[in-house]
């Protein structure tokens, strides 16, 4: 659409990441993956807890897409693996850097929960 | 089931759709694959409506915010179109809704009563002379004999002395019977209104205040309930407050009095003061309640065949109680800003689609990286709309200053407060008229660019512009310019009125005069000979006042008071029973016509010798003697006229006791001394005038103080110039007509704009052409006349329709019009004038562009 130019934004203005978002980078972290793939990864790495509906799915990539944290990519996988209708996706630098950067505030945020004694483990 | 699932995905944007919509549908597919049974499949959908529902609206929203932002940024890049498209769009919605407000106030909204569709006014009405007052008895057997009615009740009266507790003071006040309040079903503000016991004869006088009324005189004190006050020197008990936005039967009654009927007020049938206000049955119809009624006055026609001869009854809606001006005004208003908005749409149009233009090549780079024509339409659409609700805001700030001015044009017999009201209903009115006003002026450009989206690139960068184009802009002027020339015509029809209205000799010279009321009270005032010593006195040191040359007392003021008609009986003269010829009659001190400027034709003004012992006397009007005495000497000449035989001593010009705009009845003056003692309280002159040589206003504080000393106890009140009197008359008129310019200057002014707007788009449009017709030899003056053509084409049709729909227009209002014809030829003279000198206005600059076209820059360019 190129309305809205996501590179230009810092790091630290998309944090908090929506959860479903860290989790779509999550999901693209090794592999390119169509829509369907980063739901059923989701899923698997969640143990089922989490399932993205495709209205929530497709709104977050519109969006990440236009923030820049994913490319759309013109590279199918393996013959036998591709599906032609469906359309890949791929975390660009810039999304990897945004989903360490939100890791990072988790990490603090955990830090300081045990801290307080919210959260088991060592403060 | 898949296409039942495609059709809910049709709640997303399209853009949106056409990017995920197949792998949406895919992913829904396989999970449907995946639930059988009924349970797991009734879950699958109503998990896809919730995602549906919830992730459309959230990408309408990501969309509304991205076009946001890319508005604002370029809306600051370009602040001049912004800040002109914003004042034209609060120009025509401040306009309209502050016409709406009005006349929603004035004609629509519900009464502030409980259930006010049902409440009712009753009327006699007496063969020819159309609505009347009832006479007591006749209310009592109406109320006695009909059905149709929960509840009748009845009120009357004008003004009355309040004192006690401060100054004495003349209030504007009604009596009213305990069911009136009940009727109206509006809870008082503090105590309790007048209940059934105030019917029993031996009540004790109770009075209930208005708000007004009890925060000026009582400073708003919860402890005036039970205090008692003097009501026309009577001692009256206060129990109770009504809110501020209680106003019956008018707005400037603030004091209501509980009035019961005795035997004495049932003796004469004849005699109508009553007013009738009713609460039709629940299942009543007001067509049912005239035909119960009319069988009713019927009956007691037959009963009373001589007092009630050709008497009937109507029952008229409370809402309907309005003049067929009063009904108009508001319209012809509404009307007028109709006008201007569609004005400030077709300009806003222009604007849109001349800066399309102009951004025609971003679009097409825009629509060629990817954005869809539906994304370009809906962002245009936005930005319109945007700018029409930056407009509508400021336009309600607009309507909002305005209501002080179109307060004035509330008629009073309403009960309805002064100003319309800015509240929800009229808010939510200019929201629907402000996304009404976006959507109007946004498709059109939207459309256009979405085309031009697509074929932008391909065409020569300049883009010519294609005739379909060019026909829909030249509409577009042709509607502005008719709209304009409609309001510039009824607006010189309503001042050509006003000016007529305005040159009407009132037959009397008001300037110099200063009038206020001292009504004196019965019973203190009840003998003529106690009433004569306080004028006496009174006049006697007014007229001795510096710079005082004339002083009267009057029972009525012309202008003011317009009633008080009389048939009179002239020996000799054939009459019909009941058809007498009627005239105004007014009870005079001696020195009224010179005070008021009226000449004396022939004969003497009254005298002080002019008593009950002596001979009745009148002077009456030229007209008066005129008709009953063509020819003759009237001086001498005898008739009956309020129930004594009088002799005519003096004849003066006539004066317009009813008002500049309608006909008055003949004029009869009667001496103040020849009236019985005790008789009613209109007989006797209330209204103090006098003529000063300087201005009459500096003498007032002697005035107050020489009526003080005559009687403290005696409040003054409607102090007011003579000259305002008569101003007054036309002030509705002029507020018309203001408003009406206002409306017409904008709409003027905007048409303006919007032919200079389309002639300078077509001139830069058309520079190539006109530069080859230069190069190849053309003049200036061909050029001028070619650019000029086109104007004074689109000009012609529009005045030519302009001049037919206003004449339609005329037609209508004609009430309005004091006479002057809808097809006045000057005002349609001056009106095609305007809209020729708009039109050269309009078309000067891009005339004068089109000529210094420059053929070299213009062929580089292309």
């Amino acid at each position: 659409m190129g309305v809205v130019s996501g590179q230009d934004a810092g790091v630290e203005e998309l944090l908090p990441l929506p959860a479903a978002t860290f989790h779509i980078l999550m999901a693209l972290a090794e592999d390119d993956r169509h829509g369907y793939g980063m739901i059923q990864d989701v899923a698997a790495r969640t143990d089922g807890a989490l399932k993205l509906s495709a209205g929530t799915l497709y709104r977050s990539i519109q969006r990440m897409l236009e923030q820049g944290l994913i490319v759309e990519t013109r590279e199918r996988p393996a013959p036998e693996e591709d599906d032609e209708r469906r359309r890949y996706y791929r975390i660009t630098t810039f999304g990897a850097a945004v989903a360490r950067a939100e890791a990072r505030r988790l990490t603090q945020l955990v830090r300081l929960a045990r801290a307080s004694g919210f959260a088991p483990g060592k403060a | 089931m898949m296409a039942l699932y495609r059709a809910l995905l049709r709640l997303y944007p399209a853009s949106f759709r056409a990017e995920y919509g197949e792998e949406m549908c895919s992913i829904f597919a396989g999970r449907r694959r995946d639930a059988t049974g009924l349970f797991p499949t009734l879950g699958l959908w109503l998990a896809a409506l919730e995602d549906i529902a919830v992730n459309a609206v959230r990408v309408h929203g990501d969309i509304l915010r991205q076009d946001l932002a890319f508005i604002a940024r370029t809306l600051r890049r370009s602040r001049g179109f912004a800040l002109t498209a914003v004042a034209v769009a609060a120009l025509g919605i401040g306009a309209t809704t502050a016409a709406f407000s009005i006349t929603d106030h004035v004609l629509f909204r519900p009464l502030p009563f409980a259930k006010p569709d049902r409440l009712v006014r009753l009327w006699q009405n007496q063969g020819g002379y159309g609505h009347t007052e009832l006479s007591p008895a006749n209310y009592r057997d109406w109320k006695r004999m009909s059905r149709s009615f929960e509840e009748m009740g009845a009120f009357g009266g004008q003004a009355y002395n309040l004192a006690g507790d401060g100054e004495p003071e003349r209030v504007e006040g009604r009596w009213l019977t305990g069911e009136v309040f009940r009727i109206l079903g509006v809870r008082p503000a503090l105590g309790r209104v007048f209940g059934p016991e105030a019917d029993a004869p031996d009540a004790p006088a109770t009075i209930v205040l208005g708000y007004g009324l009890w925060q000026a005189r009582f400073g708003g004190e919860a402890s005036v309930l039970g205090r008692q006050v003097l009501v026309d020197g009577a001692p009256h008990v206060v129990i109770g407050v009504m809110p501020a936005s209680f106003h019956f039967p008018n707005r400037d009654v603030q004091l209501w009095i509980a009035k019961t009927f005795v035997d004495a007020d049932f003796a004469d049938r004849t005699d109508t003061y009553v007013y009738g206000v009713a609460r039709l049955n629940r299942d009543i119809s007001l067509e049912q309640a005239r035909a119960e009624m009319r069988l009713v006055a019927a009956q007691l026609e037959r009963a009373f065949p001589n007092e009630n001869a050709r008497t009937s009854a109507t029952v008229d809606r409370l809402r309907d109680e309005l003049s067929p001006e009063a009904r108009l005004l508001p319209l012809a208003l509404l009307g007028a800003a109709a006008c201007v908005l569609l004005i400030a749409c077709t300009n806003l149009t222009h604007l849109l689609l001349a800066r399309a233009m102009v951004r025609r090549k971003e679009l097409a780079v825009r629509a060629a990286l990817g954005a869809g024509r539906e994304r370009l339409m809906r962002q245009l659409l936005t930005e319109s709309l945007v700018l029409a609700l930056v407009g509508g805001a400021l336009g309600v700030l607009i309507a909002a200053s305005a209501a002080p001015v179109l307060a004035r044009l509330v008629p009073h017999s309403l009960p309805i407060a002064e100003a319309p009201p800015m509240d929800l209903r009229v808010l939510a009115f200019a929201l629907v008229l402000t996304a009404g006003t976006g959507i109007a002026f946004g498709v059109l450009p939207a459309s256009r660019a979405g085309h031009a989206g697509v074929s932008g690139l391909q065409e020569g960068a300049r883009g010519g512009v294609g005739g379909r184009r060019e026909r829909a802009r030249s509409t577009l002027v042709v509607a502005e310019v008719t709209a304009s020339v409609v309001l510039l015509v009824c607006c010189g029809l309503l001042l050509r009125a006003l000016w007529r209205v305005q040159s009407v000799d009132p037959g009397f010279s008001a300037n110099g005069v200063l009038t206020l009321r001292t009504a004196l009270p019965q019973p203190r005032y009840a003998s003529t000979a106690t009433r004569a010593q306080f004028y006496a006195r009174v006049l006697s040191e007014v007229r001795a006042l510096p710079g005082v040359s004339d002083a009267a007392y009057v029972s009525g003021l012309p202008m003011v008071m317009r009633g008080g008609i009389w048939g009179l009986v002239v020996p000799g003269e054939a009459q019909e029973p009941g058809a007498q010829p009627p005239a105004s009659a007014r009870f005079v001190t001696p020195g009224f016509f010179a005070t008021l400027g009226i000449p004396l034709r022939s004969g003497r003004d009254f005298r002080d010798s002019d008593t009950r012992e002596a001979p009745f006397v009148a002077v009456v009007s030229e007209s008066l003697a005129e008709r009953h005495w063509p020819g003759q000497d009237p001086i001498g000449r005898r008739f009956r006229f309020g129930g004594a035989d009088r002799t005519v001593v003096g004849v003066v010009g006539d004066i317009r006791v009813r008002g500049l705009e309608r006909t008055s009845e003949p004029q009869v003056y009667l001496a103040h001394q020849q009236v019985a003692d005790s008789s009613i309280i209109g007989y006797t002159p209330k209204d103090l005038a006098f003529r000063a040589s300087g201005p009459p206003l500096d003498l007032l504080p002697s005035v107050r103080s020489i009526i003080h000393r005559a009687d403290p106890q005696q409040p003054i009140s409607d102090v007011r110039l003579l000259s305002d009197i008569v101003e007054g008359e036309t002030a509705p008129r002029r507020i018309q007509v203001r408003v009406l310019a206002a409306f017409a200057a904008v709409a003027f002014f905007l048409a303006a704009i919007g032919l200079h707007g389309v002639l300078s788009f077509a001139v830069t449009s058309r520079a190539p052409e006109i530069g080859v017709r230069i190069a190849l030899g053309a003049r200036s003056a061909d050029i001028l006349s070619m650019v000029l053509r086109e104007a004074l084409q689109m000009a012609a049709v529009g005045l030519g329709l302009g001049l037919l729909l206003a004449y339609i227009a005329g037609r209508g209002m004609e009430a309005l019009l004091a006479g002057v014809r809808p097809a006045d030829a000057a005002t349609f003279l001056a009106a095609t004038g305007l809209s020729a000198l708009m039109t050269l206005a309009g078309s000067l600059l891009p005339a004068v562009r089109a000529v210094h076209v420059n053929p070299v820059d213009v062929m580089r360019l292309e």
